[in-house]
């Protein structure tokens, strides 16, 4: 048999492309199935998104209180996975308006602008958990990433704590946890929800401001709550994919 | 055929570096790439089962009016009837689910109210406010309202 180059070239690609395949294959071997999320919660039933009424917000600050307190955000220095900002608006300069947020309002907002001209509010601020977000796509190592029931993510044990997310984030919404060195952000109380109950801060809301809402739930008031209010993302001008929900966003708020 | 065996030094050393090359990046990966990524998407699949396992804390007024119906009774009657037992008793989750003899403490009976009701130019109109010093200088507010069904009209 006189084997000609291409005989060999056929044979060296055949024996890479399965020898790639067998390797794929002794993977799910040794892993087995996946078994990744028992019990009743299936990830593919759910898509889970949030509202905020700007009307009803008092700023108590008890979102950012239970948040520390549900999650084991630090308390010093002051870093929050959600925070309450408030707005000053002058009439006379609609594009710029003051902002602040004391201790990210933990403990609530000291009277500020009593007698001033102008429009005053406050508006909550979380992670958007954006279906197409800026923080997953310069994640280098595959730590933070979209859920496939729309959370964002992080996977503590592989973030190197590079902080191209804590910058790639257009909110703002993420912090590197001091004790550990990797980055914290808003899960969305992921082990609540898929627990069937809601977010912490939705539970300790007084007025209903806040609202947690699963997209894929025909039953959901969320959809009601969309059909009936004007909302607006915020920052629409980035193409993120937000789901975050505001009514009666005031377009100072940056 | 003796055209073959002639060169097959050149041959074998090439396959021998395949094998090796192949067998270096298929030990490499097996190493580097944590089980069950790309399982949902470019990520470790346990880390949901990692995110999942942080223990509740505030375990949900569903919850507590399972025990305290009296308090759930009152509060349905009153103005406070959608805020969570926990908005003003802190989590409770321990409490709730029988791990922890300790009996709650209650709520500090004027401090806990001023952080809604004090008045602030930027809360919503709406809202019902006060001026402390105005409404009650002093004291607990529970001395006029119930915590759980606060108005006296
Ligand atoms: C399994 C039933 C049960 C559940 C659930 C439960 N409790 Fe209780 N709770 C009790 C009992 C019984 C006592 C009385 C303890 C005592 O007086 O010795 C009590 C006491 C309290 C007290 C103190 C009452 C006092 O007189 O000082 C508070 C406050 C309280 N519970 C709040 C809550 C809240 C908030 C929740 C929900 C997170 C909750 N409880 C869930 C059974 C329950
Ligand atoms: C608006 C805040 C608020 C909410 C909401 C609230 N509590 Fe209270 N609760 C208080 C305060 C304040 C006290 C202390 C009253 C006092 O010192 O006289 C108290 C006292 C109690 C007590 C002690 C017994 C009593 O009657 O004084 C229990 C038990 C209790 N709460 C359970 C609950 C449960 C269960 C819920 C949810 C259904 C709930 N509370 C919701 C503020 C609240
Ligand atoms: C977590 C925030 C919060 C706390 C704490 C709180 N309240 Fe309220 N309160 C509310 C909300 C929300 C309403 C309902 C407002 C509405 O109906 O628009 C309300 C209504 C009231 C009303 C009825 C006002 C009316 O228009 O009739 C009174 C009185 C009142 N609260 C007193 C108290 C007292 C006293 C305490 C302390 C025991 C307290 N509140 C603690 C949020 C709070
Ligand atoms: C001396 C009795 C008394 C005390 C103490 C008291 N209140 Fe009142 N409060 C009243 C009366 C009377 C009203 C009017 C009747 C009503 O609206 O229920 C009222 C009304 C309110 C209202 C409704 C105001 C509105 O605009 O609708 C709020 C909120 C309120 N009180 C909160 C508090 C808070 C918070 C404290 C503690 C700092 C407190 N009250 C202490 C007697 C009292």
């Amino acid at each position: 048999m006189d084997e000609t180059r291409r005989d060999f070239l056929l044979k060296t690609g055949k024996f890479i492309v399965l020898s790639a395949a067998a390797a794929g294959a002794w993977e799910a071997v040794v892993h087995g199935q996946p078994d990744r999320v028992p019990e009743a919660y299936r990830l593919l039933d759910h898509w889970w998104a949030f509202t905020i009424d700007i009307d009803k917000c008092i700023g108590c600050g008890n979102c950012v209180y239970a948040c520390k307190k549900e999650n084991d955000v630090p308390l010093e220095p002051q870093f929050s996975r959600t925070w309450v900002e408030r707005y000053h608006v002058n009439p006379d300069d609609m594009e710029h308006p003051e902002v602040d947020s004391p201790d990210g309002g933990y403990f609530g907002f000291p009277e500020k602008y009593a007698g001033q001209d102008g429009k005053n509010f406050f508006v909550p601020k979380m992670c958007n958990h954006c279906a197409t977000s800026p923080c997953v796509q310069v994640c280098p190592v595959g730590a933070t990433f979209e859920s496939p029931d729309g959370v964002v993510l992080v996977d503590k044990s592989y973030c190197l704590g590079c902080r191209y997310c804590v910058q790639a984030c257009p909110y703002g919404c993420r912090f590197i946890d001091p004790r550990t060195s990797t980055v914290d952000k808003c899960t969305l109380c992921y082990h609540r929800i898929t627990k069937g109950l809601t977010t912490a801060c939705c539970e300790v809301c007084p007025t209903g401001a806040r609202q947690l809402g699963d997209l894929k739930n025909p039953n959901d008031p969320i959809h009601a709550f969309l059909r009936d209010h004007k909302v607006q993302i915020l920052k629409p001008q980035m193409a993120t994919g937000a789901k975050c929900y505001y009514n009666g966003l005031d377009g100072s708020v940056r | 055929m003796r055209h073959f065996f002639e060169h097959k030094e050149h041959l074998v050393r090439m396959a021998v570096l395949f094998v090796v090359g192949i067998l270096a990046f298929v030990v490499f990966r097996e190493i580097m790439v944590p089980a069950g990524f790309g399982e949902y998407g470019h990520f470790r699949a346990g880390a949901l089962d990692d995110v999942r396992a942080h223990p509740v804390k505030y375990a949900g007024q569903a919850t507590c009016v399972q025990c305290h119906t009296d308090i759930a009774e009152q509060r349905a009657q009153g103005k406070h009837a959608h805020i969570g037992c926990e908005a003003c008793h802190g989590p409770l989750a321990t409490h709730a689910e029988g791990k922890s003899d300790e009996v709650p403490t209650k709520p500090d009976p004027r401090a806990t109210c001023l952080r809604c009701h004090t008045q602030n130019v930027t809360k919503p109109k709406t809202f019902p406010q006060i001026v402390p010093a105005e409404h009650s200088a002093e004291g607990p507010c529970t001395a006029c309202h119930q915590a759980h069904s606060p108005s006296l009209s």
